[in-house]
Formats: structure tokens, sequence, C-alpha cells
């Protein structure tokens, strides 16, 4: 990015309320979290890594749906930008006794609560929800549509490598169909200026997705020597009994990234992974554990990225993060 | 008593019939079209459209059972402001109407209120359970006019064999919601470019395809009336334009919504656009006017189905299926029908008049000396905004909310009584 550029931004904030999906964001507004999430990034060697951005907001982890990982990263990042944390946890939830989500967002809204951070089974629900509560909604995944913070952090990590996403030839990998971090992914790396290529097999692979001009194709092979990036996804191992799939050995035949496969790669292909990994199913202990991963970098830069999001959603600007740090 | 519609013009679908001139009505029945006759009460129609009173093949009153939803005596009322006469109960209330008491109730309700006409449809199976067909002969007796699981699929096409051989001694259709189960697999809405992008489920339009072809080659063997209710692919046309050219005893259906909207709205109305079958994309519903357009569709029914807010206003994918549709009918008919893709007036209306009485075998939808009096005058050119004031209805689950269109009803008779006038 050129200074000029940099300037412009400085004092830019992110002019919406909630974060959804990555549909919605612009070119020039993911850079910005990027650069933001770099900042931040920084802090992290030292042993205090607090900002005050958050002090007095209170942040409501909404998870309908367990999750550890991405919970945990949100947590730490709204506690390092000193916000109170509460959490529901689906299984201590009134929505199990039947409440509707309407009225437990009405209850959330009466306790005043800044920020709610939602994880959901179902598609479209923080969507549902923003246009009912006037709390800043972030999206932290639902059903099979979006992850968007998960697609800025995957496209962080490939940007502080790279300096920029133009040009490159990204490959996600697996169950396409049912993965929300495919379809942010795809939406992330098309508009940043990526080339997007999905492998799967046909069953994980919707035909759909190439009305929206995306390259598809059924052979990991052909297309591993032009790759700059290969995002793997987690296969659901439930997915063989619907018979998406005939067996877990079939899969990893066709779609597993091993060792022999990473010597088809570029000697600097990025390799990453959303996590939880299935070890020797859709990537091998020495693919996971090679110089080519980022998989744990994935998870640093997941604290910084959200740690972006919070700030700039409460109107902060790069101005603002620079000084306090 | 003597009632005279002075002056408006007269359309009258299954003869053709379009000039301007006057209805006379007396006791109940058509007496005479053309010069204006003495009369007790005269209604002047100039400019307007005077039509036969609309028949509604298909709507979801909800009584018994969810009458927070929906009741008969409420039902009647809002078909009476949208124009319609008569119309078509689905059997899938609560207990469903498989039994000689529950369709003699219904009629009972409808004929207290006196403002509309109700042809109840019974249950194809006891109980809806798709297994045994239920006592056709002693409904039809009690004033079924046709048989559906409407709401699911008779999956068993054994099932849909005997119920098409066995109602062959009535000489009544059986109305089939076709869905493969199977192929739907938890599908949410239309499976295309919208929902690889929104990340629900999809419902392939094949889930309906298969089921109608089924369907019209069980049709062929059985040699029963198969009427198709609410088709929305553009596959769906094309199978039984096919089965009609092979002479098979088909008959279909659509709704408003099908012709109007794509899978598109979801994006924007999420739940309030969520039914079954979904919305489809832009081909199909240009698919579904051709086949409107060349009578491969016999009928517009609405699919009216109350539910209400707060059961609409959750997770798209807990949402109920199903919009209300009596109130927009005629404005979506005028507008998208007429005014967009250049239908004339009879052709549109004709789905909506002496198609479906053809359908249910009913003495009605025509306007002719010694019909029953039952009419609507409509202003085609008076704009109708669809907001929380035009809609009556005890539901406002209507993903049309906000829309302008052309097309008011400005007064419903029903044999020869007026039933509603704006």
């Amino acid at each position: 990015m050129t200074k000029n550029a940099l300037v412009l931004f400085e004092s830019m904030t992110l002019k919406r309320k909630d974060l959804l999906d990555i549909s919605s964001l612009s070119h020039d507004e993911i850079i910005y979290i990027f650069e933001a999430a770099k900042i931040f990034k920084k802090v992290f060697t030292e042993t205090n890594k607090k900002f005050s951005f958050l002090s007095g907001r209170t942040v409501c982890m909404l998870f309908i749906e367990p999750s550890t990982r991405t919970r945990l990263s949100f947590e730490i990042a709204a506690k390092r930008l000193s916000a109170d944390v509460i959490s529901v946890a689906p299984s201590t939830s009134s929505l199990v006794k039947g409440e509707s989500l309407i009225d437990t967002v009405k209850t959330l809204e009466a306790m005043k609560t800044g920020f709610i951070v939602m994880r959901h089974p179902v598609s479209l629900a923080p969507d549902f929800l923003s246009r009912n509560c006037e709390a800043h909604v972030i999206n932290g995944g639902d059903g099979n549509h979006a992850h968007p913070t998960q697609a800025l952090l995957d496209g962080f990590s490939v940007y502080e490598r790279t300096g920029s996403l133009k040009g490159l030839k990204v490959a996600i990998v697996g169950d396409i169909k049912h993965s929300r971090v495919a379809r942010s992914g795809i939406e992330l790396f098309t508009k940043m200026g990526s080339e997007v290529v999905l492998c799967g097999p046909p069953t994980l692979l919707p035909d759909d997705f190439s009305l929206y001009g995306i390259e598809m194709t059924f052979d990991l092979d052909s297309i591993l020597p032009k790759l700059d990036v290969v995002n793997m996804l987690r296969i659901q191992l439930e997915r063989q009994k619907g018979s998406l799939f005939p067996s877990i050995r079939e899969y990893n035949k066709y779609f597993s990234l091993t060792k022999d496969r990473l010597k088809k790669c570029r000697k600097d292909v990025i390799v990453m992974h959303p996590g939880p990994i299935n070890r020797g199913i859709e990537i091998d202990d020495f693919v996971a554990d090679c110089e080519n991963a980022i998989i744990e970098e994935q998870v640093t830069n997941g604290i910084a990225v959200r740690m972006a999001v919070f700030s700039l959603l409460c109107g902060k600007t790069l101005e603002d993060i620079n000084k306090e740090k | 008593m003597k009632l005279c519609i002075k002056n408006g013009r007269v359309l009258d679908p299954a003869s053709g019939l379009d000039k301007t001139a006057c209805v006379n009505i007396e006791d109940g029945i058509i007496k005479s079209i053309g010069e204006a006759e003495t009369a007790d009460e005269t209604i002047d129609a100039a400019g307007k459209l005077v039509l036969p009173g609309l028949i509604d093949l298909h709507v979801h009153f909800r009584e018994p059972g969810r009458e927070d939803q929906e009741t008969i005596a409420g039902g009647c009322r809002i078909a009476a402001k949208s124009g319609y006469t008569s119309v078509v109960t689905m059997p899938n209330t609560n207990p469903p109407i498989d039994n000689q008491a529950l369709v003699k109730f219904i009629k009972h309700e409808a004929e207290k209120s006196g403002l509309l006409n109700i042809f109840p449809a019974a249950a194809v199976s006891k109980g809806m359970k798709g297994e045994e067909i239920s006592e056709m002969g002693e409904l039809h007796t009690a004033g079924a006019v046709a048989f559906t699981d409407d709401g699911k699929p008779v999956s068993s096409s054994i099932l849909m064999r005997r119920a098409l051989e066995y109602s062959r001694m009535f000489d009544v259709p059986i109305m089939a919601h076709e869905e493969d189960h199977l192929l739907v697999d938890s599908g949410v809405i239309n499976e295309g470019k919208v929902s690889a992008s929104l990340g629900l489920r999809g419902i392939p339009n094949a889930a309906e395809e298969v089921m109608i072809a089924r369907d019209v080659i069980i049709a062929g063997l059985s040699k029963g009336r198969l009427h198709v209710q609410h088709i929305s692919s553009g596959g769906s046309v094309e199978i039984i334009r096919n089965a009609k050219k092979r002479g098979v005893k088909v008959t279909c259906e659509t709704a408003p919504h099908y012709f109007s909207l794509t899978d598109e709205v979801v994006r924007e109305k999420l739940a309030l656009a969520k039914m079954n079958p979904p919305l489809r994309t832009e081909d199909d519903r240009i698919k579904i006017i051709e086949g409107l357009k060349d009578g491969t569709i016999d009928a517009i029914a609405t699919d009216h189905a109350p539910h209400l807010m707060n059961e609409k206003r959750q997770e798209i994918e807990f949402a109920p299926n199903g919009i209300i549709g009596l109130e927009t009918a005629v404005p979506l008919m005028i507008t998208k029908l007429v005014k967009e893709n250049g239908l004339s007036y009879n052709e549109v209306f004709a789905k909506v008049t002496c198609n479906p009485a053809k359908i249910i075998k009913i003495k009605k939808g025509e306007i002719k000396p010694g019909y029953d009096a039952d009419i609507v005058i409509i202003d085609p050119e008076k704009k109708v905004i669809i907001n929380d004031d035009f809609v009556a209805s005890n539901c406002k689950n209507t993903p049309f909310m906000g829309a302008e269109l052309f097309g008011s009803v400005e007064c419903t008779i029903l044999s020869g009584r007026i039933t509603y006038k704006a």
C-alpha cells in the first residue's frame, strides 16, 4: 500500500453497525481491518497487551452452537480491549427452554449489551438478529452461510506474508457445500483480487457456485502446481453417513493434502486450515507440521483481526489505535 | 330483489365476452346482460371491470385447530374483501378433514358467515397419514369437491394409484402437493445461486418435477383426474404440457408469488419469502408465465397460508412455510400478468373463474343468464399499497409488504348480495 493511501485510511472508520458477512464489506474496508490487525499483532509480544477501547462496554457471546476456538478467540480479543465479557452457552440458555431467539435478544437488549457475538447453527440467524437489536452484531459463524472473521483472519494471514492478495491463486479444498468458511473465503479472496478455485467431490461442491464465475475442479492434483495458497477444510466425518462420499479412505485418496501432494506444489505455497484438524484425513501429519503450514499463526492472527473488528465497529480509527499503542 | 350493475366493462372469460354493458340480477341469479333494467338497487361500474366472482382452488383457513391464525369466518371476510366468492379449503387442519362431520362443519361455518361459498377439499388418506385412502364416497356426499393431503405429498406411489382409481367413481380430482421428500433433504429455499451464497440448504426443482412426472404417469395408468397444486418450476410446466398432449387427465395451478417473485427476495425478506415449494429463479418465473399464456397452467390459486408474525420472526430454517395470498392476488394478476406481460383480462381471469369451476365441477365462474350472481367489480387502474392498513388478515405474513400495485377490488357480490364494498 502506498503512503498516501495509508494517510487517507488513518481517519477512516467502519461505517456500519454489524459485521454479518464478507459480501457487505468493501475492498478498502477489508484492507483497513488488515492494517488495524497488524498494529494489534505487534503488541502481542509485550507483557501488557491491553487496550482501553471497549472499557465499560459489555460483549455478549451468544453461542447457540458449540465452539471452542472461535469463542476463546473472541473472548480474548474483547478482554484485550478491556470489555466485560459474558457468555451464553447453548446448554444453559433459555433457548433450550423454548424461548424464541427474538425474546432472548430483547432480554439482552434490555441489559444494554454493546456487542453481541453470535454463533448459530442456522444460516442468516445473525442477519435476523441484527435487524431486531441495537447492539453491534458480529457473526461468529452461522449455519453454512458465513464466518466473516475466519475469512478475515485467513486473508490477513496471507496478506501479512505477501503484502497483497491480488493475483494470487487460492484453492479451497473439501466440503464446500456445508462450509461457511468456504463461502466467506470465496467472497473475501475474490473481492481482494485473488483467483479462487474450489476443489472437492461433486457431492460436496455445489454447481451453483459456477454461476458466480468461480473455477471448480474434482482433480486436486491438476491444480497443485499453480497454487499460491491452499486452504484445506475440515471434513465432517458424519457426512459419510449421508452418502456424500463413500468412505474416509476414498476421500483421503482424492482430497487429502499429503506429503506427496505437497511436493507437487510450489516451494513457497501457503497451507492453511481453519481447524480443528483431522490429522491423516484431509491433511497428513507431515504437511500440518511443515514450514508451509501457518495453522497456528492463523490462530494468533484470529485474535488480532477480531480486536480490529471490535475497535473499528465502535468507531475507532487506525490513528486511535496507533496512539494508544 | 333486483340488482343492476351499470356500465361496467363486462368480462366473461368462459365465452370471451368483453363489452360495456349492464348486468341485471334477480333473486341472486344473473338474468340478463345488456341494457339496464329497473332494479331495487343499482351499482355504477363505469370504468371498472365486471367479472365473475373469483374462485380460489387453494386456501388454508386454519379452523379447526389454529383459530389464532385464522378462523373460517375470518377467512370468509378476507376472501370477500379480495374479490373471491368461492374457495376450496385445504384439509390439513388439526384434526385433518377426513370425515363427513368436519366437511359439514366447514360448510356450515361458511354458510353462517354468508360471505363466501366454501367447497372443502378432504384428505386423500385417513388422518393424512399417507397409508389408506379416505372414505371418498362419504366425504364427497358431505360436500368435499376434491381430495388432497396438501402440505405433504402422497409419497406412496401405490396409494396415489389407488386414490386416482377410486376417485373415478365420483369424478373428483386428486389434488397433489408434489414433493419428493428425499430430494428435498431438509432444504429451506430454492437450490441455486441464492442458496449457494447464503449457505441455506436448497430444494432442487427436481424434488417437485420427479413427483409430477410420477403422478402424470400414474394418472395415465389409472385414468383418474390429477390436479397438480402450486407448481413453481419451469420443468413442471413442461412435464404437464407434455402429459396434456398425450391426453392424460391432468390440470394444474400456480400461485401469484411464483409469477411475481424469485428466490433473490429471500436475501431481503428472509422467512417472509419462505414457502413450499420455494420461490424459484427468473428462468422459472418466465416459464410459469409462458405456461399461463399457452394454457398449460389452468388455474391461479393463492395457497393463502396465514402464520402469525412471531412464527415468521424466527431463524429462517425454523420459520413455517407459507404466505398469505388472497388480498394480493388481484393486484398481482393485474400488475404482473396484464400490465407487465400483456395477457388479456379474460386470459388471466379464466384462471380464477371458469377454469377452477370446471376442475371442481361447480356451476359457477361465468357471467351468463341462469348462473349464480357471484360477481366482482375491479378498478384495474387504481393503485393499492400493500401495507398494514391494506392487509386486513389477522396474519400479515407477506413478502409483498410495501409493494405498490395496480388493481383494486371495489365490490364483491355473492348470489346477488354485496359481501364487500371498498
